[in-house]
């Protein structure tokens, strides 16, 4: 397994930036995530890895020595995508074994088998080793795919979105056995994706990334509770956080058109003008509360309920536990939990408290 | 495997059925439709009905007006098409029909007219020319037009667009206007009345439609497929063989049945540019002569013969041709 | 007054029953979510809805009148597709004015309706655009306001938030529900993605291999799912569910050798439930279990999801079995750690092995 490190890479495309000066390193044996829209440049980023595109600028290194001239086979890379990774005229044996059999490698049919059986064991899909691959699930296409890649023991995977095109239900179970796969095996791993769920529940860190820059690297605590913009605190966390304009006069501060009013933090304050940005699982339900609106959507989840508030002319979203039992247009009273807020500038960056 | 959540089956492809072609009141436009169809077909097919009518026609029925639908079947059509023929004098023929019991059956048939067998007509030879010219133009085409629509189709190429504007370009002459230049062309180069002449000629003017047509199936194939194996170790030609190559070959074998046709049909080139040693089939079917004008039932033989190879090769590869021609599955 | 009905619908392709007859019922105004993973029927149950495809059998009632063998014309219905479905060479504006110019209706009123659906989907800065040229989450709404613009009798809905990127999806669903709480128009929505069902839907209708296998409202088909497949596929994650052996009020789990005392009340509801077999599957959400270092049940670590202001942990209990357990994100859990827990007696449910369906507990309480 290797330590990966980007120096710099800039990229461009006719009429576009794809990669504007990108640079982070992949520690050996990390579970490293590209978060980030569409068109953000994670897709370019992670095909000039592995040397499917070349950058104008910059270097891949891996191991501290640079791969930029080396072909994508003698990088020893292994790449997922989205989809159209498996070859539909061969059955799933057939598919696993591709790699093996490869040129560059040489090795014995025997060996081939082997490698094969315990890479289909550890996916659980050795009873499909017969079957061809239009014969298949969308799940039990994708697990092939990982195999595909596993089974060569690369220095390093990348992995394009692979989980967008499946159900929401086998997203969740695939995440699950992915992060458990990575973490036995150790294999250093860079993951795109677009989905913050997959970002944070996957990553043991993450680069967020837009318009071809990098905004802000760190676990996925760091991004959550200390996002670097508010891009970020927007991006990340479902349902999404609440950000508004907002006032401060004294030590108070008011949310514009809304009939919310805080007192300012302690320390140093913000600007006359700013952005404020409160988290749902920060507006509190209370009968008690500091705070009145009312409710003008209720969306139950299961395991909690996203409770839509209308203070003034602003739509407050909150988090409670359970399914509510309250009724489209009911008084609502709440607080907020003051030392959870994030301040930003009009600027979208965040301000130091 | 409690914990992997593989609920539900694959979509199936199926047809959608609308609801107006099943309610229960369609049914009488069904049957109207099918009539309808049925006529048609039919319709279609009766000037191939007259000519397989017209190889076991005598001379005497082909020209006798009206169209006779009812006759008796003869087999002297084929007897003009397969060989040379002699008119008999006064004293061969007498001897020829005093002694009926030496003839074989084909000789009979010829003393009818008062002529002798001499020999083989070059019918044969004439199909065989078709088949080796169209049919190594064809491969040619095929393979040619291979290697350059993938070209075009993965690789940066300079100009790319206008150099496959160029290339359908070529399409848009109507071939007649360049016999004349081919002409005096091929006799500077010795290649009138050759096989290699009437190959050349054929692939060049196949290409240009089979590199189009290819290049539209290959860039149905995802790019990811042979990425993953440029990733896992194989070389760029490796890659082509093992993986694009098998996914074309519907549109592999779509464009070399329609390469194939149109060079087995082609009369004017053919017409032109050869008289005895490459000539093929087309325009020597056309252009046979009996006593009194076009041996009209040796045409028609002549034709059956020739529609049956083209009908083979179809029918062989049908299934990929219906693959083929519906370019490929429906992606979400 | 806009109801549907459907009695005895079903499909047939060829040999296969892509859905079995089916009896539903839309209440005029209802938001109803057709939920289920890929290929259950539901999307195929929605078009015969729409007319887009032919039923086998049974028959459809929009209002009363039998619309089964009507043209999708004649229906009065709106479908909103997936992928849009919009007319690549006309700018919004004449995508959203279609339908009604289609109709022969004025100048005026075209201009009109187009501008209030317009204002009510805040597209006025795109009208001008092809749809080659908007944002995924724009050209939605365009389709959305070209379905709304006919005010018909119900709005049918084929997945619609499935091209989205997922920030989008959220403020969709909301726009979606927020604008059917507006106009009360009756609504069949398709999705395969249980958090969209339970965001949206008045009533939820779960299917699964061409059958309906619950129809509730969201608090329904979560607390009380009426069989194993809809434990399961409601919640994310969905509900665990462990296999177990029953005895004396006890459930014997396989590997970790884990023990469970069912709670007071259950004991006569399982024996008749179970009808004397000896197997039982014992479900919880991953809420209702607490990590307590003195739980009486263990499992080992498999996998940690940190998930924003929670996480879930999820433990193998035995070979087959992975179990989810919602907790705080603050403590690490390495792999292959012991962790111990207890259950919520309160959110307890048992299911029957052989048949599926719910053990329904005992009316006492």
């Amino acid at each position: 397994m290797s330590h990966v490190e980007l120096r710099h890479l800039s990229k461009q495309f006719p009429g576009v930036t794809a990669l504007d000066d990108i640079s982070f390193d992949v520690k050996d044996g990390e579970f490293f995530v590209l978060l980030g829209p569409t068109g953000a440049g994670k897709t370019t980023t992670l095909r000039v890895i592995a040397g499917l595109e070349h950058q104008e600028s910059g270097s891949v290194l891996f191991d501290g020595e640079a791969v930029d001239n080396l072909t994508p086979s003698d990088r020893d890379i292994a790449l997922v995508f989205q989809q159209y990774s498996l070859y539909p005229t061969m059955s799933v044996y057939d598919n696993l074994a591709f790699p093996l059999r490869s040129p560059l490698r040489r090795k014995s049919a025997e060996e081939i088998r082997k490698k094969v059986e315990d890479t289909a064991e550890k996916l659980r899909i050795s009873h499909l080793l017969k079957r061809k691959t239009a014969h298949l699930s969308g799940g039990e296409m994708q697990r092939v795919s990982i195999g595909r890649a596993i089974v060569r023991s690369p220095r390093v995977f990348l992995m394009d979105e692979p989980l967008s095109n499946l159900d929401a239900k086998l997203r969740e179970a695939l995440r699950i056995e992915l992060q458990h796969l990575q973490k036995t095996q150790g294999s250093t791993t860079l993951f795109v994706t677009h989905d913050q769920i997959e970002a944070l529940t996957m990553a043991d860190r993450i680069a967020v990334l837009n318009e071809g820059r990098i905004i802000q690297i760190g676990t996925p605590e760091d991004i959550y509770d200390r996002p670097a913009t508010t891009f970020i605190a927007q991006l990340v966390g479902s349902p999404r956080i609440n950000l508004y304009n907002a006032r401060r006069e004294d030590d108070t501060i008011s949310i514009s058109d809304s009939d919310v009013h805080l007192p300012a933090p302690r320390g140093s304050k913000p600007p006359s003008e700013f952005l404020v940005g409160i988290r749902p699982e920060n507006v509190n339900p209370d009968p008690k509360g500091n705070f009145t609106g009312q409710l003008v959507l209720a969306e139950p989840l299961g395991v909690e309920t996203i409770l839509h508030i209308q203070s003034g002319q602003r739509t407050l979203l909150s988090l409670v536990p359970g399914i509510t039992s309250y009724h489209l247009g009911d008084v609502m009273k709440f607080n907020i939990a003051f030392e959870h807020i994030h301040y930003f500038g009009l600027n979208g960056d965040r301000l130091q408290s | 495997m409690a914990h992997f959540e593989e609920t539900g089956p694959r979509s199936p492809v199926v047809e959608p059925t609308r609801v107006d072609k099943v309610h229960p009141r369609a049914k009488w436009g069904k049957t109207i439709r099918v009539i309808v169809v049925v006529i048609i077909t039919f319709i279609m097919l009766i000037p191939v009905l007259v000519m397989i009518m017209t190889a076991f026609k005598s001379r005497a029925d082909i020209v006798t007006p009206p169209p006779k639908v009812f006759f008796h079947p003869t087999l002297e059509g084929f007897l003009y098409l397969f060989t040379d023929r002699a008119l008999l004098n006064q004293g061969n023929l007498a001897a020829a029909q005093a002694n009926p019991g030496e003839l074989n059956y084909w000789e009979q048939l010829a003393l009818k007219n008062g002529q002798a067998i001499t020999g083989t007509s070059d019918y044969v030879g004439r199909l065989k020319n078709s088949v080796i010219i169209a049919g190594t133009s064809t491969i040619l085409s095929v393979v040619l037009g291979l290697f350059a629509a993938y070209a075009f189709s993965r690789f940066k190429v300079a100009g790319k667009d206008d150099l496959l504007f160029f290339i359908l370009s070529t399409r848009m002459l109507p071939g007649v206007v360049v016999t004349i230049p081919l002409f005096l062309l091929y006799k500077q180069l010795g290649w009138n009345d050759t096989h290699i002449g009437m190959i050349i000629l054929y692939t060049a003017f196949n290409l240009s439609f089979s590199v189009w047509l290819l290049k539209g199936f290959i860039d149905e194939i995802p790019v990811e497929y042979e990425e993953a194996a440029l990733v896992d170790g194989y070389t760029r030609l490796q890659a082509f063989f093992r993986i694009v190559l098998p996914q074309a070959v519907n549109g592999i074998a779509a464009t070399t049945v329609f390469c194939l046709i149109f060079a087995w049909n082609e009369y004017a080139f053919a017409l032109m540019l050869t008289s005895e040693k490459a000539r093929t089939a087309p325009p020597s079917i056309a252009t046979m002569l009996g006593s009194g004008g076009l041996e009209w039932s040796a045409i028609a033989a002549g034709s059956l013969g020739f529609l049956i190879p083209v009908v083979i090769v179809t029918f062989v590869l049908r299934d990929y041709l219906l693959r083929g021609v519906t370019f490929g599955a429906v992606r979400k | 007054m806009s109801t549907i009905e459907l009695r005895q619908v079903e499909k047939k392709f060829g040999d296969l029953h892509a859905v079995k007859p089916l009896d539903l019922t839309i209440h005029d105004g209802e938001f109803i979510v057709l939920l289920g993973p890929s290929g259950c029927g539901k999307t195929t149950t929605l078009r015969m809805i729409s007319g887009l495809e032919a039923v086998s059998g049974g028959t459809i009632w929009l209002n009363g009148r039998n619309v089964t063998w009507l043209h999708p014309s004649e229906r009065d219905i709106a479908f909103v597709f997936q992928f849009y479905a919009l007319y690549p060479h006309l700018t919004a504006r004449k995508n959203i004015a279609f339908p009604l110019q289609a109709q022969g209706e004025s100048r005026e009123t075209v201009e009109k309706r187009v501008n209030e659906v317009v204002k009510l989907l805040r597209i006025e800065h795109v009208l001008n655009a092809h749809p080659g040229q908007l944002s995924g989450g724009d050209q939605q709404r365009v389709a959305l306001a070209r379905a709304l613009v006919r005010r018909p009798a119900a709005f049918l809905m084929d997945e619609p938030l499935g091209a989205l990127d997922a920030d989008f999806r959220e403020s969709m669903r909301s726009e979606i529900k927020r604008l059917h709480v507006l106009q009360h128009a009756t609504t069949v929505y398709v999705t395969h993605d249980q958090i969209e069902a339970m965001a949206m839907g008045d009533r939820i209708v779960v299917m699964s291999e061409a059958e309906i296998q619950q129809i509730g409202t969201p608090a329904e088909v979560y607390y009380d799912p009426s069989n194993m497949l809809v434990a399961r596929f409601i919640g994310s994650p969905g509900m665990n569910l462990i296999t177990g052996k029953y005895a004396d009020g006890v459930v014997q789990m396989a590997g970790l050798e884990n023990r469970y005392a069912v709670p007071q009340g259950w004991q006569s509801a399982l024996k008749k439930g179970l009808d004397g077999g000896s197997e039982i599957v014992m479900g919880f959400r991953p809420e209702a279990a607490q990590i307590n270092d003195r739980g009486k049940l263990v499992g080992k670590v498999y996998a940690s999801e940190m998930q924003g202001s929670s996480a879930v942990l999820h433990l193998t209990i035995n070979e087959n079995d992975i179990i989810h357990i919602r907790t705080h994100r603050l403590i690490p859990y390495p792999i292959d750690t012991l962790v111990h827990f207890d259950i919520n007696p309160q959110m307890i449910r048992f299911f029957n092995p052989k048949t599926e369906a719910a053990i329904k507990p005992e009316v006492t309480q």
